[in-house]
This record gives C-alpha cells, sequence and structure tokens, in this order.
C-alpha cells in the first residue's frame, strides 16, 4: 500500500515544492552571509566600499543561480502532470 | 519634498501609476471573457519561456514566422506557419505536416522532420545579430576617425565598457597575450548582455534563455581553450606532475571530466539564470489573470517593475560572468611556466 501511495503523482509535486523551498533557503544563506561579510568589510575599511559592493553582486549572482539549478528541476518535476 | 522635484523622480511616479492601472485594467478585462474556461497558469508561463513557429506579440496581433522543414520523405518545404491555424486558432495538419506542441511531424507517419524554421528565438538572434554589428561598426568607424582624439559620440558610451573587459576580464586571466582571445571575448561579453536585455522587452523572445543558443557559445569557448592549450595544460590533465604515480590514472578520469563540466556549467548558469528570471516575472504578471483584482494588478506591477530592475542586473552580471569564466579557463590552458 505504501508503494501504491509512493506511485501517486502528486506526491512528487509535494516533493517539488518542499525542495524548491529548500533551494529558496539555501540562496538566502548563502547570500546573507555574503551580505554580512561585506557589510563588515565595509564598516572596516569604508574606501574599499566599491570594490566590496562588486564583488559581492557578482558572487550573489553565482549563489543564486545555484538556487536556480534547484528551482528548474521542482519546476520540470510539477509541470510533469500527464 | 526635493525628493520629488526632479523630473526623474517625477517620471518614474507616473511610469509607475500608467502601468499599474494598465496591469490591473487588463486583469479586469479578462474577467468577462473566460468566466468559462480556467486558465492554465503554468502552461502560459512555459509557452511563453520556450520558442515558437510563430512571434505572438499581443492579443490579435500574430507574425506569423516561415517554416523551413527538411525530411527524406518529402524533401525541402517552406510555407508560413499561419497555415498550421485555421480561423478558430486551432491547430490542423497542412500539406502532410501536423504541429504538435511546436514541434514539427510528418502527419500520417508521426516521424519528425529536420526543422530549420525561422522560430521566434532566430528572430531575435538576428535582431542581435544585426544591433551588435549597427553598433560596433560605427563604434569602430569612431575610433578610426578619432585616432589620437578623444571618443565621441556612441565610441564615448561603449569605450570605458571595452576597457573594463580588457582590464578587469581579459588582462588579469589571461596575462600575456591576451590580445589573441580579446576580440572573441568581447564579441561574448555583448552579445550576452544584449541578448540579456533584449529578451526583458515586452514581447522579445528569450533568446539567451534557450539552451541550445548558450550551448553553442559554451561550445566556443570549450573549442578556443582547448585548441589554444599548450603543453602544460594537457600534461596536467593526463599526467598530472606532482602526484604519487598510483593516484595519477584516477586523477586523469577526474581531469578529463573536468574539461567537459566547466563549458556545462557555463552553459546551464547562463541559461538558468535567464529562463528562471523570466518564468518569475511571468508568474507574477499571471497572479493578476488568476485573482483578476484591481489591487492584485497595482501589487503585482511594483513587484514586477522591482525585479526587472533585477533582472537587467542579472543581465548585465551574466555576461560578465560568462565572459569572465571563458578569460580564466583560456587563461588557464594558456598559462606559462608553472613551478612544480
Amino acid at each position: 500500500m505504501l508503494f501504491a501511495l509512493l506511485l501517486d503523482i502528486s506526491y512528487a509535486v509535494m516533493g517539488a515544492g518542499i525542495g524548491a523551498g529548500l533551494a529558496a533557503i539555501g540562496a538566502g544563506i548563502g547570500i546573507g552571509r555574503i551580505g554580512g561579510s561585506a557589510m563588515e568589510g565595509m564598516a572596516r575599511q569604508p574606501e574599499a566600499s566599491g570594490k566590496i559592493q562588486g564583488a559581492m553582486l557578482i558572487i550573489a549572482a553565482l549563489i543564486e543561480v545555484a538556487a536556480l539549478f534547484a528551482l528548474v528541476i521542482c519546476l520540470l518535476i510539477s509541470f510533469r502532470q500527464a | 519634498m526635493t525628493a520629488f522635484s526632479n523630473s526623474f523622480s517625477r517620471f518614474f511616479v507616473v511610469l509607475l501609476l500608467v502601468s499599474g492601472m494598465a496591469f490591473s485594467a487588463s486583469g479586469q478585462g479578462q474577467h468577462e471573457q473566460e468566466s468559462g474556461e480556467k486558465l492554465n497558469v503554468s502552461e502560459l508561463i512555459i509557452h511563453h519561456v520556450l520558442d515558437d513557429h510563430s512571434w505572438h506579440f499581443a492579443d490579435g496581433f500574430v507574425l506569423p514566422l516561415p517554416i523551413i522543414v527538411y525530411s527524406a520523405e518529402k524533401g525541402l518545404d517552406v510555407f508560413s506557419s499561419a497555415n498550421f491555424y485555421d480561423e478558430n486558432h486551432e491547430v490542423v495538419p497542412y500539406k502532410g505536416y501536423k504541429l504538435d506542441h511546436n514541434h514539427i511531424f510528418l502527419a500520417d507517419s508521426d516521424k519528425p522532420v529536420l526543422d530549420l524554421s525561422i522560430t521566434k528565438n532566430v528572430m531575435m538572434l538576428f535582431i542581435n545579430a544585426t544591433l551588435l554589428l549597427i553598433v560596433f561598426v560605427s563604434v569602430a568607424k569612431s575610433y578610426r576617425r578619432n585616432k589620437g582624439k578623444a571618443p565621441s559620440g556612441l565610441q564615448s558610451f561603449f569605450e570605458p565598457v571595452i576597457i573594463f573587459v580588457r582590464d578587469e576580464i581579459a588582462k588579469p586571466n589571461i596575462g600575456h597575450g591576451y590580445e589573441k582571445f580579446f576580440p572573441y571575448l568581447l564579441t561574448l561579453f555583448f552579445f550576452i548582455l544584449f541578448g540579456n536585455l533584449l529578451g526583458l522587452l515586452p514581447g522579445a523572445g528569450n533568446l539567451t534563455g534557450n539552451i541550445a543558443v548558450t550551448m553553442v557559445l559554451a561550445i566556443f569557448t570549450f573549442i578556443i581553450t582547448n585548441v589554444s592549450g599548450n603543453k602544460n595544460y594537457w600534461a596536467h590533465i593526463f599526467w598530472t606532475p606532482g602526484l604519487p604515480l598510483v593516484l595519477r590514472p584516477i586523477i586523469f578520469l577526474v581531469e578529463v571530466i573536468g574539461v567537459f563540466t566547466k563549458p556545462i556549467s557555463l552553459m546551464v548558469r547562463l541559461f538558468v539564470a535567464i529562463t528562471a528570471g523570466h518564468i518569475v516575472l511571468l508568474s507574477l504578471i499571471a497572479l493578476i489573470f488568476v485573482f483578476q483584482r484591481y489591487w492584485v494588478g497595482l501589487g503585482s506591477t511594483l513587484i514586477v517593475l522591482f525585479i526587472s530592475l533585477i533582472e537587467i542586473l542579472v543581465a548585465a552580471i551574466q555576461a560578465y560572468v560568462f565572459t569572465l569564466f571563458s578569460a580564466l579557463y583560456i587563461g588557464m590552458a594558456t598559462a606559462k611556466h608553472e613551478h612544480h
């Protein structure tokens, strides 16, 4: 009976929803840490704030793309309604 | 209230109000038409993100694009994609071909045909290439004309960006001999930047969010990296120096996989960043059609405006990141004198 339950597509879609949420948490933590370190660096040395800001934006984009990988897979699962 | 006194703030506020009204009104109008039919949001979003055989600018304003197919049975066939639709916008088979989810098959045997049509993304590619040619031929002419003098016109707009690509991307990563690869890096950067920005315009096609386009760009980087790889580069892959001999076959496999995962990561990164951005924007706009209320229209417009600004930033950052990593890989391939 458990096997029959697991074959139900709606559980896959629920998994996709949970996965998308977890991906967002991951991106949030990563970008939050980058932002925190950037703030700290800018507070210690205001002259370097231009460079720090530039580096922060670029790294934030890379982390965001990693979260979007997971998001795309979750979308593919949820759009797989037959 | 000095904040609202300058013309930029006033323009911004007016734009906000007008777009809020336009979006919310569109939601209200839809309510009259579709009271019987349920809106399939995911199909709407996927349809807008994927490629299409006809260019759908707005409701009723459709540009049918030419279809060019080749098959062993019927040879080369060229016709307008409007032939696939009848008066009720239903898909009908035409001349032995049928359209199924935007793929063309032979009507009787259901076999796929070689589809070389001018689709929406191909049109966007042509527009992007034309724009690049117009802009940069004019900039090159200005450089020839203003030899030794200060830049003028369009040249003065692009010169800081070109110098940025040279001093922040090409020179630090490739070092000596960067001039050989600098034209490729510039082309890559501006192609991706223009492609990303053009995709954000209303009614435009999703050029750099097409995985085939990003795959070709990654293949270019892959070819250029490996063709210009010097002896150090190949020695590092096949027979990594400084390792105990037992580990070298394992590291050889890891390095070979690494040669292929680098362009694959380039391809997927650009595709995912742009496509996911478009999906987020389309989902927020589709909220208006789901709720069909004025206040949802206004709220959605504000959020979409804010996220569109982020998308412009993402467009520039993704162009920079793709070019930076390409320069990095080329630099690693052409690096000289490794001390071990």
